[in-house]
């Protein structure tokens, strides 16, 4: 069977395509530029031009075909875009996400079915598998630590029925003896860290370059009353401490952003906690949305634990959550992904 | 599987005549050519016969033409050597076409950040330069004009006679970029009236790494390379004797097959155009049917994405290509297709086929049955403009 593979250069998904190779599938290796890679522009962390050779590299070395395709307008038009919009808007975004259903199981998806081939499989560390009703579910990897169904919450039914995840079943120390076995040359390659656009974590500085205005305003307490000036509300995010340019006894959060006001409120650890939140534009995966409650983990962020409580669906795409204890910085623009034990029921986009 | 090479403007594969002399040269005539004794003489021999060959394909004399490492070496060493040569005399303009190769339209632009004005003539959906607008673009400071003889992408060859007589009145230089014209059309050097010409081996059947470039004899220009005096000083370093010689064969075979594989690849061309351009709907040809080489032809299909129509008859075993690929070899939206005017995504649409020695008539009738149903395909699974979702 002919199968395209994702290849970002990575160890992981150098990996899923070698796998599926020696499986004798018909493997054909597409890697996506992002980016300008002229050299005075370039500022990608992976996917660079090295990444995209280390992925022709692997391709080579297990005989199959591989091109590099070139997306830098369909990033920029929907990731980038999204990234910097909703910075300025005072909320904290999730570019992998949108990344993953936009682009890899969009753009990407179309090409290889051009291709010839039904199905994308990538380096993700997730599971797909299909219920007895037949909607298939995401499930996370059998390699908590490495999990990534976190950002693979917005893929719909069609899009989950074409992912193929070969190493969601293995852990990361697997896929790197995987990778010695098979004797790729990005065996031992570090895993690539934060924003693959923005290498350096400044986002800040990333979002002024490209946005068209920025908003600044004031640092403000509960009360309301004005603590300091600042450059601009994407420049914070909810449950952020440092850099708040303030003075006080007791540490100070970022509990709010009003992108239209321009005020960032601040108050202590307490007043960070939330009992309760509503998410939008709410994908569900294993089951359609209940108008009823139902019993449900949630987790908030790429690094939370979650959280027990419970979910059910409202109108218009958006859902409501209740956790069973409060939990800090819920965060507008992150995603919110509910799980039954390890299966995603669906997620949505932080209100 | 059975593999199609329709790729020729972007290299050609080194005829065996070629690789036998070259590998007779690495292993007996290693002499230095600069060397006194017998070992350099053999090389410098076997130099100086290459030289005569490649002189013979470009009507020139031999002693005009410098051995490089490239056709972008070739036009690096023109357009810099002219216009630091006549930077002294106060010219400080240069013109170029806006489809000419990266190897001239880069350089230009090189020198337009160190302070040289420059201008880029445009062209209409023809791909043809305008005598008109050279004759407006032209100055009593403009050092140097730099115009391809015949576009890599479309084919199409410029009026060089005409454009050159333009610049000679105005005592410019004139280089053209003959890359894909050498040994697809006659070059006469002295006919063109040019001052230069850079030429690349490996698009005609000699091997990667060498090309030359003519200098009409009494053109000043600064070496761009300074060290033991090699090629009258105008390029200096030992010379590729093995390459240089592998040019030279490939210059005389070239010339001597000239007329009759050139009106054979013409019917081949032609045959391959009408057949996709009626037997797919939504395509038209880029760029006029005349003047152009022979085994060039530019085709953009509508809805399809080149990238993934590339891709789709690679893995049919037809090797095509765009425009020009960058570094990582992805595809960038053809500037020259943009040049001349075309709407977005006509320059996002186009494929190039460049035909060559061993392709047969069975190779297009292969590739005409194919490619109805990849575009078809292709065409059922273009997604809506992106950013519609969220």
């Amino acid at each position: 069977m002919r199968i395209v593979v994702a290849m970002s250069g990575g160890v992981d998904s150098s990996v899923a395509a070698a796998l599926l190779a020696e499986q004798g599938h018909d493997v054909i290796g597409l890697s996506m530029q992002l980016y300008d890679q002229s050299g005075t522009q370039s500022f990608g962390s992976c996917c660079t031009l090295d990444d995209l050779h280390d992925a022709r590299r692997v391709a080579s070395a297990r005989g199959f075909p591989h091109y590099i395709v070139n997306f830098e307008r369909q990033f920029t038009d929907t990731v980038i875009s999204n990234f910097v919009s909703e910075y300025t808007s005072g909320r904290t975004p999730i570019p992998c996400a949108h990344c993953n259903s936009d682009l890899k199981f969009a753009t990407l998806l179309d090409r290889a079915r051009g291709l010839g081939s039904d199905n994308l499989a990538t380096g993700h560390y997730a599971r797909v598998e299909q219920a007895a009703d037949g909607r298939f579910l995401l499930r996370r990897s059998l390699d908590p630590d490495k999990d990534q169904s976190y950002f693979l919450f917005s893929l719909t039914q069609d899009q989950l029925a074409r992912a193929v995840f070969p190493v969601g079943t293995l852990s990361k120390p697997e896929v790197r003896a995987e990778a010695h076995r098979l004797g790729l040359m990005v065996a031992d390659k570090a895993d690539s860290q934060e924003i693959c656009f923005v290498p350096n974590g400044d986002y800040a500085t990333f979002v002024e370059s490209r946005a068209a205005t920025v908003r600044p305003g004031s640092i403000v307490n509960e009360r309301g009353e004005q603590l300091a000036a600042h450059a601009g509300v994407h420049r914070f995010t909810i449950g952020q401490r440092k850099g708040l340019g303030v003075a006080a006894q007791t540490p100070l959060y970022v509990l709010k952003i009003d992108a239209d006001s321009g005020d960032v409120m601040v108050g202590p650890r307490s007043a960070l906690d939330r009992a309760t939140f509503t998410a939008s534009g709410v994908n569900w995966i294993s089951r359609e949305g209940s108008a009823a409650w139902i019993p449900a983990t949630a987790q908030i962020r790429h690094r939370h634990r979650p959280a027990s409580g419970r979910v059910r669906a409202l109108d218009d795409g958006r859902a409501e959550f209740e956790f069973d204890e409060p939990q800090p910085a819920v965060t507008p623009g992150q995603a919110a992904v509910f799980y039954d034990d390890d299966v995603v029921i669906g997620g949505g986009w932080i209100d | 599987m059975f593999r199609i090479y329709l790729d020729h403007n972007a290299t050609t594969p080194p005829s065996a005549a070629t690789v036998d002399r070259m590998s007779a040269v690495l292993r007996e005539e290693f002499g230095n050519p600069s060397s006194v004794h017998h070992f350099g003489q053999r090389a410098k021999a076997a130099m100086d016969e290459a030289r005569s060959q490649v002189a013979a394909l470009l009507c020139a004399d031999p002693s005009e033409i410098v051995f490089t490492g490239s056709g972008t070496e070739g036009d690096n060493i023109a357009i810099r050597g002219v216009a630091e040569a006549l930077e002294v005399a106060g010219r400080k303009h240069l013109i170029a076409s806006s489809i000419e190769h990266e190897a001239v339209l880069n350089t230009v632009k090189a020198l337009a950040r160190r302070g040289w004005r420059t201008t880029l003539l445009p062209v209409d959906a023809s791909g043809i330069v305008s005598p008109d607008d050279l004759q407006k673009a032209l100055a009593d400071d403009t050092a140097l004009v730099s115009i391809m003889h015949a576009n890599n992408e479309i084919g199409t060859v410029q009026p060089i006679a005409e454009l050159a007589k333009l610049a000679r009145e105005r005592r410019a230089i004139f280089h053209t970029d003959a890359v894909q014209t050498a040994g697809k059309i006659p070059i006469d050097v002295k006919a063109l009236g040019v001052d230069l010409l850079s030429i690349s081996a490996h698009k005609f059947y000699g091997p990667k790494g060498v090309g030359a470039l003519w200098i009409r004899r009494g053109v000043r220009l600064n070496p761009a390379l300074t060290g033991g005096k090699q090629e009258r000083g105008r390029r200096s370093g030992t010379e590729n004797v093995a390459g240089i010689v592998g040019m030279g064969v490939a210059a005389r075979e070239a010339l001597a097959k000239m007329a009759a594989e050139q009106s054979r690849l013409a019917a081949l061309r032609d045959t391959l155009e009408s057949l996709i351009l009626s037997r797919v709907p939504g395509t038209a040809r880029n760029g006029v049917a005349e003047p152009r080489v022979a085994n060039t032809t530019n085709i953009s299909f509508d809805r399809v994405e080149a990238e993934s129509l590339l891709i789709a008859l690679d893995l049919e075993g037809i090797a095509v290509s765009t425009g020009s690929a960058c570094s990582s070899g992805t595809l960038e939206p053809s500037h020259v297709l943009k040049a001349m005017g075309l709407p977005a995504h006509r320059t996002q649409n186009s494929i190039r086929f460049s035909l060559g020695a061993a392709n047969t008539d069975a190779d297009i009738e292969r590739v005409v049955a194919v490619l109805p149903g990849i575009v078809e395909k292709l065409r059922s699974l273009t997604r809506s403009p992106v950013g519609s979702r969220r």
